[in-house]
């Protein structure tokens, strides 16, 4: 049975009424989160480098600035929880619990990375960590997800799954499909979407016929909650309310994460769609991470030294991962068909 | 008689094809994902929506689908349109409406309507973007009767066959490799087209047929000049058209060299070089033949990320080279 790990220790101010995560979580678990979100960060910017020193091959796509979301989302989930995740994955995979340094080794392509070298960034995934993979394919996760709850209600294992799309798949059949079948069959699905505003180069405005993403959820007869996804504790609220309602056998929601990518689209983005006024706006005053840390320090949960010492471990922990990948070995060109079918000729 | 002329890249010359084309018929537009101020993922439409505004230079939503769907419907219907794919691979969302639809409208319907079709399909591995974004997926396309399947290998050759494709009456598939986006050769200036159909001999030789598609046409002439150096003479023939394939041009270079060797990036097994193998085996030219017919293609496995693995998936030159030598030493 899949247990929740969010009431282990007392929340740090129950009854009070500071927003939900300060209510919900033990100092320890609010603490993990910073650290957490200053790991997908750091992550990022670590990857991003490496890419153009040349050391990481393909393209990827960076989630800096959706830290809280990934994170958000994830807190009420616990280790068995399994997610689908997008492109843009690599804070869901740090947010679920993957250990950074077989990130790196995937990404550098090596045999210890989590997908063995054959997946890379874009198909970024912790399966012992319930993170059924990033994907390739825009909405290609969706019905994956429905899949997972269809197992884990006939199984009976208590187990959510969250399938994490970005607004650009709203407009994918796959995601009209699985809502509704996910809405008839009332299985323990969570949507989120993140939206950022754009898919690459293309508006919500310019792409999709309804305001909101959320606004879709009526059609599937779920409900559907906007929050702002820059704003850990909205996020997780709002996640903690889907999955409780998915546990409880009362069938699927969407969320709709309202944030932003600070970063072009991919490696290559001449970031023609939208206004250098508009990236600065949401880095300067809307960033999820400054928000964290300014209420936890506000809240008396951690000091600004505290906050300082996070960061610091958070470097140490991507240096050695970074080294971890670099140290680790290339797979053998002999081992090319490795993993095509289950039993090998 | 022959001035000399430019070169641009296989991008420029799409670009330029595209361009012309819109410029002779208001009825031609293109659609696809990101192609308007973002220029397209590869930069293929690049500054067109400035020169023809947003009505005819579409950015579609995601939606690849109803997209191509939508091109279905217009160009039965009146307009031309030119659907650009992000990445060849996405054709597997759009299946439905290019083999149920497109490709069979006009004969469901006796012939009352044409679909007059073009959709672009980047494609190839070489890039590290792994297993969903990489595919040579030309024959699964070429397996449906009422499309036409090309693949160009050159910049001369792409625009000759887009405009080519935008004038044909039926929907022509075109694969566009990746690794040919920046590739420069001459191109012609103003309006010329390239027949759809036709295989190109690029390189004569008495020795060994091979036939090469797309990047693989490069490679293989880079083997033949290395091999040339040992005395030994390939000819290298250009597909250029997966369907309908030319029957005619392969047939004659086999009876000339009397073996032949097939290069492709897809899949080695159920796909290009077995039907071109099989074509020889059905013609007159199989009494030519003194040595087996060699397929080098595609891995059986999707392509991986790791670099190496990567280039280990399909046919890289020396691989090519040592092939084509054990094959007229006899040594296979
Ligand atoms: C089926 C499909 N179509 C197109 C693409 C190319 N592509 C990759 S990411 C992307 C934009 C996705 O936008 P969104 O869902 O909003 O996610 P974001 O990149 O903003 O995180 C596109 C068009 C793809 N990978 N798969
Ligand atoms: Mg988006």
């Amino acid at each position: 049975m899949a247990k929740s790990t969010a009431t282990r220790a007392a929340p740090v101010s129950e009854g009070t009424n500071l927003p939900f995560i300060y209510r919900q979580y033990p100092r320890e678990k609010l603490l993990d989160a910073v650290y957490k979100m200053h790991l997908i960060r750091k992550f990022e910017e670590g990857a991003e480098e490496s890419y153009m020193r040349g050391l990481i091959h393909g393209t990827m796509h960076l989630s800096i600035g959706q830290e809280a979301s990934a994170m958000g989302i994830c807190m009420p989930l616990s280790t068995e929880d399994q997610i689908t995740s997008t492109h843009r994955g690599h804070g869901h995979c740090i947010a679920k619990g993957a250990d950074v340094k077989r990130m790196f080794a995937e990404f550098f392509g090596k045999t210890t990375g989590y997908c063995a070298g054959r997946g890379g960034s874009m198909h970024i995934a912790d399966v012992t960590t319930g993170n059924l993979g990033a994907n390739g394919i825009v909405g290609g996760g969706l019905p994956i997800a429905v899949g997972a709850a269809l197992t884990a209600k006939r199984l009976k294992t208590g187990k959510v799954a969250v399938c994490f799309f970005g607004d650009g798949a709203n407009n994918e059949g796959a995601f009209h499909e699985a809502l509704n079948m996910a809405s008839v069959w009332k299985l323990p699905v969570v949507f989120v979407c993140e939206n950022n505003k754009y898919g690459m180069s293309t508006s919500t405005e310019r792409s999709t016929a309804v305001a909101n993403i959320a606004d879709r959820a009526v059609a599937y007869s779920m409900p559907g909650v906007i929050v702002d996804g820059n704003v850990l504790s909205d996020v997780a609220e709002a996640s903690h309310n889907a999955i409780e309602r998915a546990r409880r056998g009362d069938g699927p929601s969407l969320i709709e994460c309202k944030t932003y990518r600070y970063r072009g689209h991919s490696k290559s983005d001449r970031n023609r769609y939208r206004t250098k006024d508009e990236i600065d706006d949401w880095m300067n005053n809307r960033d999820p991470i400054a928000r964290y840390e300014a209420q936890l320090v506000e809240f008396g949960i951690a000091t600004a030294e505290e906050l300082a010492a996070i960061r610091t471990s958070v470097d140490e922990e991507i240096a050695a991962g970074i080294e971890f990948a670099k140290a680790s070995p290339a797979p053998d060109v002999a081992d090319l068909a490795d993993y095509v079918y289950t039993e090998q000729a | 008689m022959d001035t000399a002329v430019r070169e641009l890249s296989y991008s420029q010359a799409i670009q330029e094809a595209m361009a012309i084309a819109m410029e002779a018929d208001e009825r031609v537009i293109l659609m696809g994902e990101d192609i308007g101020v973002y220029g397209g993922a590869f930069q293929v439409t690049g500054d067109l929506i400035d020169r023809f505004g947003p009505d005819r230079v579409m950015d579609t939503p995601i939606s690849e689908l109803g997209g191509a769907g939508v091109a279905v419907g217009a160009a039965v219907t009146g307009l031309r349109p030119v659907f650009e794919f992000q990445f060849s691979d996405f054709a597997a969302l759009a299946m439905e409406q290019i083999v149920n639809q497109a490709a069979k409208m006009r004969y469901m319907l006796g012939g009352a309507v044409s679909v007059p079709v073009v959709m672009r399909f980047p494609a190839g591995s070489g890039t590290g973007a792994a297993a969903q974004h990489s595919q040579s997926i030309e024959a699964w396309l070429g397996h449906v009767p009422g499309l036409k399947v090309i693949q160009p290998a050159t910049p001369h050759d792409v625009k000759g066959m887009l405009l080519a494709a935008v004038a044909d009456p039926d929907p022509v598939m075109i694969f566009e490799h990746k690794l040919l986006y920046k590739m420069k050769g001459p191109v012609p200036e103003g309006y010329y087209t390239v027949p759809i159909g036709k295989a190109d001999v690029r390189r004569t030789g008495r020795d060994l047929t091979i036939v090469a598609t797309s990047i693989m046409v490069h490679k293989a002439l880079e083997a033949a000049e290395t091999l040339a150096a040992e005395g030994l003479d390939i000819e290298v023939v250009d597909l250029r058209t997966v369907r309908p394939m030319d029957r005619e041009t392969i047939i004659a270079s086999v009876k000339k060299t009397s073996k032949l060797m097939c290069v492709y990036e897809g899949v080695k097994t159920l796909g290009v070089g077995a039907e071109l193998s099989a074509m020889i085996a059905e013609s007159e030219a199989f009494d030519y033949l003194d040595a087996p017919i060699i397929r080098l293609g595609g891995s059986e496995t999707p392509i991986p990320y790791n670099p190496e693995l990567e280039k280990a998936a399909v046919p890289q030159v020396p691989g090519i080279i040592s092939a084509a030598r054990d094959l007229i030493n006899g040594v296979r």
